[in-house]
C-alpha cells in the first residue's frame, strides 16, 4: 500500500478503534510526492521509512520504553540531549487528533510521540500511544552522517564495503521526483481517484471495512500525486480532501459496526 | 448566601496553640508544554485558594513552581485544624406559597423544622464542625486535579476505556502531598499520593523520598532538578550571556526564549556553537528567526552585527562537556539555514515588480479584490497624500512606486516560510535590486506601527504608504460594513485606526478625514460603493449607500479609538466627546489640540465655575423651552428698552468682548487663547446669577435676560459642547 505515513496503516488507524488491546510495531515505507527534491536535498525525500509502533491502551511507562529503545540503538541520553517538545497531531482527513510531542535529539526531530484522542470522529476508548520513528534521521545520527545518501544501508559480516543509501535510492528519488512532478498522466490519476472512491463505496455497501479502507488510503495517495502535479486548484482542494475524509470516516464507521457485537460481548457496557 | 465563622479568630496557629504546618503538593506528569506552565502555576494556586477558602482555612504565603515534568505548590503556615463554620442561606418568606418552601427544602436538603425563622423569613443554617487539615487537603487535592483547566487536555492508559476517566495536559503519573511531615493520603483515579518523586529523567532516574516542604527543592536539586522556574530562567539568562562573553561576543537578549527554554529543561545548560560564516549573507533577521522559532536558540552579536554563533540550552550535564550536543545542533541549524539561503537566492532571481504580478492571485477580501487591487489603491492614495502636501517633502512618484511594490514580498518563498518577515524582506529585496533607500525603507516599514510601543514611521515616503495602506483597509471594510463588534475584530481595524492616529500625531499631519475618505473611495469600484449590504445598525428608512455611511461611521470609529488611545495619556473621554460633538472637526490633530486646551481649562477653577454657569444657563433655557438659535440671534440684536442692572450690564459687555475674541482665537487655532476668552466670562456669569432675577415679572426683561443667557450658552458652545462634559 502506498501511503504518506505509518499512521494511515490499518494496523494503526483501524486498530486504534474499539476496546480491544492492540500492540504492533512495523516498518512503514512512506511516500510524500510533494517532498521530492530530485535527490538534491540532504534529508528531504519523497520516499522514506518510518518505524511505526502502536500500543493500546497506552502503557503507563510508554516514555520509559521509548527512551530505552533509543539507548538500545545506540543513543546515549547522557551524551545527547533528548527532549519532548510540544507537538499536537491532527488529521482532518482521518477525523483524528491527539496530544504529544516531537522528540528532539540534539535539536533534531527524530520521533513523533502521540496519544490518540479521536480517530474517524470516534473517541479513542481506550487511548492508544503511537511512536513514529524517522529511520533515516536516526540512522544519520548513529552513523554520524550529514547526508542521507551517505548512509550505509547494510553492514556486511565479511568485512566487504557496505552499500550506501544513495546506491539503493538516489536514482529512485530522481526518477520518482520527475514522475511525480512532471510526467504522471493526470487524466489517468483523476480516473484512478474516481475508481478508488467508487470501489471504496462499493466495499462500504458490502459492509467490508478493511478493503474499503485500503481504497480510502489509495484515494488519499492519488490525491497527493495530483497535488504534486499541480492540477488541483485551491477551491477544488477542499472538495477532494472532503471526499477522502468521507471515505476514511465511512471505513471507520463500518469497522465499528462490523465489530460492535463482538466488542459488546467481550466488553460489557462498552459503547462507542 | 453568607459564609461566616461561628467563632472568631480562625487564625492558623490560633487558640488551640498547635503549631502551624507547611504543605507541599507536587503533581508529576509527562512533559508539560512550555507555553502552558505559567498559566498552570496560577491555576494551581487559584484552585488551592478556592478549596481552602471553602473549607475556611486561612492562608499565609503560597509559592508555586513548575518544570516540564511537575507542578509544585508550597503553602506555609496552615492551621492543624479548621474552625467550625456556619453557613446561612436565606430562604423564602414564611408567607410565601408552599411551593417556594418545598423548593427551598429540596435545595438545602433540610426539613422544615430544621429551618430557622427570623423576621418572617426562613433561613437554612448548616453548621460544619472543624476538620483536621489533613482531611481537608485529602479531599481538596482530587478536587483540584479534577477541576484543573488546561488549554488542551487528554485521556490516557487503561482507564481511558471510559471517556469519564481523568484528564490532564499529558499523563499524570504521581502526587506528593505532605503536611508538616505527614503524608496527605489521597487517590485520584488510581494515582495514590506518596512521599516519592522522581529526579532528572537521565541523571537521576530512580525514586527520591521527600520529607516535606522544607527539603523538597534541595532534594530535587541533588537529583539534577531545579524546581524553581525563576532560578532556571536566571541560569539560562546569565549562562547564555557568559557563553557569549567567553567567545568574545554579546548575547542578543530574548526574554521569551529564556522562559521557553526554562520550560523545556529541569537542569538547563546553555551551550555555544558556531555555524558556517557563509550563512551570514542571509539577512540577520532571518537567521535569528529560524534559530529562535524552529530551534529555540539564542543568537549573538559581534560589534553590533550578527555573529556566526548560536546558543542552545541542553537539559543535561553531558559527559563530554556538550561537544556531541553542540555538533548535533549545529547540523540541524545548518540544514535550516541552507533552506533559508535557498529561499534568499531563489527570491532574488525576480525583482519585486515581477513578484508583485503574483499578487493578482491572492485574495485580499472576497468583496475588496486581490492584494494587487489593494496595492493599486494604496498607490493612488499615497500619491494623493503627497500631491496634496499632506505628507510634506514626499515625492509623489516615489510614494506611488513604493506602494505598488510594498506587498510584493507576500509571494516570496521566504515570507511564505516566515510570514512574520513581511515588509522586512520586501525592504531587503528592494535594496538588493538597487532601489533607493526611501523606497526600500518605506516597503520595510509600511506595516508600522504594528502595536503599542512600536516605532512610528517618520520618513515621508514611509508615512505616505503606511497611512494610505491603513486608510484603504479601514475605508474598504467600512464600505462593506465589516466593522469590529465587541471583541471581534478579524481584520484588525482597531489596530489600523490606532496606527493612523499615531502616525498623524507623531508627524503632526493636518488634513480633513472626509477629504481623505473621498480620495480613498475613488480607488474602489463604484458598483461596490453603491451595492452594499444594509448597515445592521440602521433602520430600513435610514439606510444609505455604503459611501455615505463611511463618512459618518469611520470618523466616529476614529473618535472612539482616540478616546481609548488618549485615556492612557490621561485625556478625559468626555472632553473628546465635547469637541467631537461640534461636528465638522475632521482634522484629528487639531481635534486633539482643542481637547488638550479644553482639558487644561477644565482643570482650573475658572473652568469648573464656567461649566457650572453653563449648566445653570442651559437648564433655565431648557425649562423655558428656548433652544432656537434664531431666537438667540434676534435677542442679541435687540436694544434693551430698560436700564440693565449692573451685573446684567457687566455680562453684556463681557460677552461683547469675549465672544469675538474666542471665535478669532479658534480660527487662528490658538485654543489656549479661546479658553482664556471664555474664562473672562466666569466672574460676570457668577455675578449675574447672584444678583439678577431672570424670571422678572416684566415680560420684556425676562425675554431679554433669557436671550442674554442664550448668547452666553452659544459663545461657550462655540468652543466645545459643554453639555457633554461631566461634573
Amino acid at each position: 500500500m502506498r501511503m504518506g505515513a505509518g499512521t494511515f496503516h490499518p494496523a494503526t488507524t483501524l486498530r486504534a478503534l474499539g476496546p480491544e488491546p492492540w500492540n504492533a510495531a512495523f516498518v512503514q515505507p512512506c511516500r510524500r510526492p510533494t517532498d521530492g527534491r530530485y535527490g538534491e536535498n540532504p534529508n528531504r525525500l519523497q520516499h522514506y521509512y518510518q518505524y511505526q509502533v502502536a500500543l493500546k491502551p497506552s502503557p503507563p511507562d510508554l516514555q520509559e520504553l521509548y527512551l530505552k529503545s533509543l539507548e538500545v540503538i545506540g543513543i546515549d541520553p547522557l551524551k545527547h540531549d533528548i527532549r519532548f517538545v510540544e507537538d499536537d497531531w491532527e488529521s482532518p482527513t482521518l477525523g483524528a487528533w491527539g496530544l504529544g510531542w516531537e522528540v528532539w535529539c540534539d535539536g533534531m526531530e527524530v520521533t513523533q510521540f502521540t496519544y490518540f484522542q479521536q480517530m474517524g470522529g470516534y473517541d479513542c476508548k481506550p487511548v492508544a500511544g503511537e511512536l513514529t520513528y524517522g529511520l533515516e534521521r536516526l540512522a544519520m545520527y548513529i552513523q554520524g552522517v550529514d547526508n542521507v545518501y551517505d548512509l550505509a544501508f547494510n553492514r556486511p559480516s565479511d568485512g566487504a564495503s557496505s552499500v550506501s543509501y544513495g546506491e539503493v535510492f538516489l536514482e529512485n528519488e530522481i526518477q520518482m521526483s520527475t514522475w511525480n512532478f512532471e510526467v504522471a498522466d493526470t487524466d489517468a490519476l483523476f480516473d484512478l481517484f474516481r475508481k478508488a472512491v467508487k470501489e471504496c463505496e462499493n466495499c462500504l455497501a458490502a459492509k467490508l471495512p478493511l478493503p474499503a479502507y485500503e481504497q480510502a488510503i489509495e484515494a488519499s495517495h492519488i490525491f497527493n500525486l495530483l497535488q504534486a502535479r499541480g492540477v488541483i486548484s485551491v477551491q477544488e482542494r477542499a472538495s477532494y480532501m472532503g471526499q477522502v475524509r468521507d471515505l476514511a470516516r465511512g471505513s471507520c464507521e463500518a469497522y465499528m459496526a462490523r465489530n460492535a457485537d463482538r466488542w459488546a460481548e467481550k466488553f460489557p457496557g462498552w459503547a462507542p | 448566601m453568607n459564609n461566616q465563622a461561628e467563632q472568631g479568630g480562625g487564625n492558623p496557629s490560633s487558640a488551640d496553640g498547635a503549631a502551624a504546618q507547611d504543605f507541599l503538593l507536587e503533581l508529576r506528569c509527562e512533559e508539560i508544554p512550555a507555553r502552558m506552565q505559567k498559566g498552570a502555576r496560577s491555576e494551581l494556586e487559584k484552585l488551592f485558594r478556592k478549596q481552602m477558602e471553602a473549607a475556611g482555612v486561612s492562608l499565609g504565603q503560597i509559592t508555586t513552581w513548575s518544570t516540564p515534568r511537575r507542578l509544585a505548590l508550597i503553602a506555609r503556615g496552615l492551621p492543624t485544624q479548621t474552625s467550625s463554620t456556619c453557613k446561612e442561606t436565606k430562604g423564602p418568606r414564611t408567607s410565601a406559597p408552599p411551593q417556594a418552601l418545598d423548593g427551598f427544602l429540596r435545595k438545602t436538603g433540610l426539613t422544615q423544622d430544621q429551618l430557622e425563622e427570623r423576621g418572617g423569613i426562613y433561613y437554612a443554617v448548616v453548621k460544619q464542625p472543624g476538620m483536621a487539615i489533613k482531611d481537608v487537603l485529602a479531599s481538596a487535592i482530587p478536587a483540584i486535579v479534577r477541576s484543573f483547566s488546561w488549554p488542551k487536555s487528554m485521556r490516557w492508559g487503561a482507564g481511558s476505556i471510559s471517556t469519564e476517566s481523568l484528564k490532564w495536559v499529558r499523563p499524570l503519573s504521581g502526587i506528593v502531598a505532605i503536611i508538616g511531615q505527614d503524608l496527605v493520603e489521597c487517590d485520584v483515579d488510581g494515582i495514590i499520593s506518596s512521599y516519592a518523586t522522581k529526579g532528572h529523567r537521565f541523571h537521576s532516574p530512580g525514586n527520591i523520598t521527600i520529607g516535606g516542604a522544607d527539603d523538597y527543592a534541595e532534594k530535587l536539586r541533588a537529583c539534577h532538578v531545579i524546581v524553581d522556574h525563576s532560578e532556571r530562567e536566571t541560569i539560562i539568562r546569565s549562562g547564555a550571556a557568559k557563553a557569549a562573553a567567553d567567545a568574545g561576543m554579546d548575547l542578543v537578549q530574548d526574554e521569551g526564549l529564556v522562559i521557553e527554554n526554562a520550560g523545556l529543561t529541569e537542569w538547563p545548560v546553555p551551550l555555544l556553537g558556531r555555524f558556517e560564516e557563509d550563512f551570514l549573507e542571509v539577512p540577520p533577521e532571518v537567521i535569528q528567526l529560524t534559530a529562535r522559532i524552529n530551534q529555540k536558540y539564542f543568537v549573538c552579536e559581534n560589534a553590533g552585527a550578527l555573529a556566526d554563533a548560536f546558543i542552545c540550552t541542553a537539559n543535561i550535564e553531558a559527559a563530554d562537556g556538550g561537544a556531541a550536543i553542540i555538533d548535533g545542533n549545529r547540523k540541524v541549524l545548518a540544514a535550516r539555514l541552507s533552506d533559508a539561503r535557498f529561499f534568499w537566492d531563489v527570491d532574488r532571481k525576480k525583482n519585486l515588480a515581477q513578484h508583485a504580478a503574483g499578487l493578482e492571485r491572492i485574495t485580499f477580501h472576497e468583496k475588496l479584490g486581490s492584494v494587487a487591487d489593494k496595492a493599486r489603491r494604496v498607490a493612488k492614495l499615497a500619491e494623493w497624500l503627497a500631491n496634496e502636501g499632506i505628507v510634506a517633502d514626499c515625492d509623489p512618484a516615489l510614494a506611488r512606486q513604493a506602494a505598488e511594490l510594498c506587498k510584493a514580498d507576500l509571494v516570496t518563498e521566504m515570507v511564505g516560510e516566515f510570514p512574520e518577515l513581511q515588509g522586512l524582506m520586501g525592504g531587503y529585496y528592494a535594496r538588493a535590486e538597487g532601489l533607493g533607500d526611501a523606497v526600500a525603507d518605506a516597503i520595510r516599514d509600511h506595516y508600522k506601527p504594528a502595536g503599542q510601543g512600536d516605532e512610528v514611521p517618520a520618513a515621508p515616503v514611509t508615512i505616505a504608504i503606511s497611512l494610505a495602506d491603513k486608510l484603504d483597509t479601514l475605508i474598504g471594510f467600512f464600505v462593506i460594513n465589516e466593522r469590529p463588534t465587541g471583541s471581534r475584530d478579524p481584520f484588525a481595524l482597531r489596530r489600523a485606526a490606532l496606527g493612523v492616529l499615531e502616525i498623524l500625531h507623531r508627524n503632526q499631519l493636518r488634513f480633513s478625514l472626509s477629504h481623505a475618505i473621498e480620495a480613498g473611495l475613488a480607488g474602489f469600484s463604484p458598483d461596490l460603493i453603491l451595492d452594499q449590504a444594509p448597515d445592521p445598525e440602521l433602520k430600513d428608512g435610514q439606510q444609505h449607500t455604503g459611501a455615505k455611511a463611511v463618512f459618518t461611521n469611520l470618523p466616529n470609529f476614529f473618535a472612539d479609538r482616540l478616546k481609548v488611545q488618549q485615556r492612557e495619556a490621561g485625556v478625559r473621554h468626555d472632553l473628546i466627546d465635547a469637541i467631537f460633538a461640534l461636528g465638522g472637526e475632521g482634522d484629528l490633530v487639531r481635534l486633539l489640540a482643542r481637547v488638550n486646551a479644553l482639558q487644561g481649562f477644565m482643570d482650573t477653577q475658572d473652568g469648573a465655575n464656567l461649566l457650572a454657569g453653563y449648566k445653570r444657563a442651559a437648564n433655565i433655557l431648557k425649562k423655558e423651552d428656548w433652544p432656537s438659535s434664531s431666537k438667540t440671534e434676534e435677542a442679541a440684536l435687540q436694544t434693551l428698552d430698560y436700564t440693565p442692572e449692573p451685573a446684567e450690564k457687566l455680562l453684556i459687555e463681557a460677552l461683547a468682548t469675549a465672544q469675538p475674541k474666542a471665535v478669532a482665537a479658534i480660527d487662528a487655532e490658538d485654543f489656549g487663547a479661546a479658553m482664556a476668552a471664555l474664562a473672562s466670562l466666569r466672574a460676570p456669569i457668577d455675578a449675574f446669577f447672584d444678583e439678577v432675577t431672570v424670571n422678572d415679572d416684566e415680560e420684556n426683561k425676562r425675554a431679554a435676560r433669557l436671550g442674554l443667557l442664550a448668547q452666553f450658552r452659544a459663545a461657550v458652545q462655540n468652543a466645545a459642547d459643554f453639555s457633554k462634559i461631566e461634573g
